[in-house]
């Protein structure tokens, strides 16, 4: 087992944006949450992480309770990827750099050796002729692929995605769930908010549904996008795929 | 006019108490900016600083009430003032004219100000920045300290010049307590010569020394922007 939610409250001053969520995610677990805008499927990834703090409640990853002031979350971030909507990458630096500043400085890897990992990344991800370049210089699409890239080298256990293409043109959603995919028959652990419902189709092992700060249902994609039980599920699926 | 120039400047004695007052304005400068930018670095810290304890469900942070407090004196009073104080309490023990008084009386005041700027300088980076940071495992210094001060030194950088300029034109004010900085020597030559021209001829002294400065840091503020391919 990876990670073990039980019970998460959470609320942005008087609004309560978390109300019970229970869940357990098991390694190599391919987990997809779908949901309405402000349904709070954003903030319950950001909370595994903890860039977002919970009131209530129990995170266990990894066997660490990450919620307990004793836990280094620091420790526990280092092995949880995140890749955020907007990129977030490093403007001051170059792609190799962006890369290889938190193995360089959390690792202490050497110079060389950490070049060496971001150069592998960076041909995973099919950016290796752009190791030079500043961000500013690339599309979004790959933008979203070094930043990918960047949360792989810390070697994590589980990857987070919050809305990776949302921020993308059209044309580049493509070449980023690419990436993705690859990564998930690689045997990465990975939680995905998205609204791509093809990529969950795909690749999620199972998909949330989440509205109002819960979890509504939950199941296979063929359970939840071919037999939805409950309204407010197949309600949403209706607008969105039609 | 120009005979008043040169009779103030065909006086040896009078350009050279020109000359040490405008030692004097220039070490006094240059130490209050180096002290103000050390203050302000700390203060900015204090001042964002997230350090403290509960009480009775409010949260009371030390380190934030002294920047309060310290910001709100130094810039809610005038700054011969605050000179003043210094010379009378910190310097009070010390005989005679003292260079050290303009400085630390300067750099305690610029602090403020320079607290200031860095503090809007760090809030002006996108808070995704810090949050990428954390994301990797950095703590949150590490993560101030690789991501967010890169990026946002090159946003204080211009304000900070300017700060430097508005510092160098108010060490005039240390006369007050019996410096002789450029302000003062051009009031003692006055006082001499009976005409105005003093007062000219230290204008452009001053003009000289923040034009040079202006110029010199507008080339170093260039280069940080070459490397800022964004």
């Amino acid at each position: 087992m990876v990670i073990n939610v039980k019970n998460l409250y959470l609320r942005f001053g008087k609004l309560e944006v978390l109300k019970g969520i229970n869940q357990e995610i098991h390694q190599n677990e391919k987990v997809v949450i779908i949901g309405p805008s402000g349904s709070g499927k954003s903030t319950f990834l950001r909370t595994l992480n903890l860039l977002d703090k919970p009131y209530k409640g129990d995170i266990e990853i990894n066997g660490r309770h990450i919620l307990d002031k004793r836990t280094n979350i620091n420790i526990v971030r280092q092995k949880m990827g995140m890749v955020f909507q907007q990129f977030h990458l490093f403007p001051h630096l170059t792609v190799l750099d962006n890369i290889t500043i938190a193995p360089r400085k959390i690792k202490k890897m050497s110079p060389k050796d950490a070049d060496f990992l971001a150069q592998t990344l960076l041909a995973k991800v099919g950016l290796l002729e752009k190791m030079a370049e500043y961000p500013s210089k690339l599309s979004g699409g790959q933008k979203q692929r070094v930043a990918i890239a960047r949360a792989l080298a810390m070697e994590p256990d589980v990857m987070l995605f919050d809305e990776p293409t949302s921020a993308l043109d059209p044309e580049m959603v493509g070449e980023v769930l690419e990436v993705m995919k690859n990564l998930a028959k690689d045997g990465m652990t990975m939680v995905v908010v998205t609204h791509e419902m093809g990529f969950a189709r795909e690749v999620a092992s199972r998909v949330l549904f989440m509205d109002d700060g819960m979890i509504i249902e939950e199941g296979t994609p063929t359970e939840i996008f071919e037999n939805p039980k409950q309204e407010r599920t197949q309600a949403f699926l209706e607008k969105i795929l039609t | 006019m120009f005979e008043n120039v040169a009779m103030v400047l065909g006086d040896s004695h009078r350009v050279s108490m020109l000359m040490n007052g405008m030692w004097i304005t220039i070490q006094i400068s240059l130490g209050a900016v180096v002290l103000g930018l050390l203050i302000g670095m700390v203060m900015a810290a204090f001042n964002m600083s997230d350090l403290g304890f509960t009480v009775m469900g409010r949260k009371i942070r030390p380190l934030r009430i002294i920047a309060f407090v310290y910001l709100g004196v130094i810039r809610g009073t005038p700054a011969v003032t605050q000179l003043l104080i210094v010379s009378h309490t910190i310097f009070a023990a010390v005989r005679g004219v003292n260079i050290w008084v303009g400085i630390v009386a300067l750099g305690i005041n610029s602090g403020a100000y320079v607290a200031e700027i860095i503090r809007a300088g760090i809030l002006s980076i996108d808070k995704g920045q810090m949050e990428a940071g954390l994301s990797l495992g950095f703590n949150k210094y590490q993560a101030m300290l690789f991501i967010v001060m890169p990026q946002a030194i090159k946003n204080i950088l211009p304000t900070f010049i300017n700060e430097f300029i508005v510092l160098i034109k108010e060490t005039a004010i240390v006369g007050f307590v019996g410096l002789q900085d450029i302000n003062r020597v051009g009031q003692l030559i006055i006082s001499q010569t009976f005409n105005v021209t003093p007062l000219f001829i230290t204008a452009a002294m001053y003009l000289v020394l923040i034009s040079l400065l202006t110029w010199l840091l507008g080339k170093v503020e260039k280069k940080m922007r070459s490397s800022d391919r964004r």
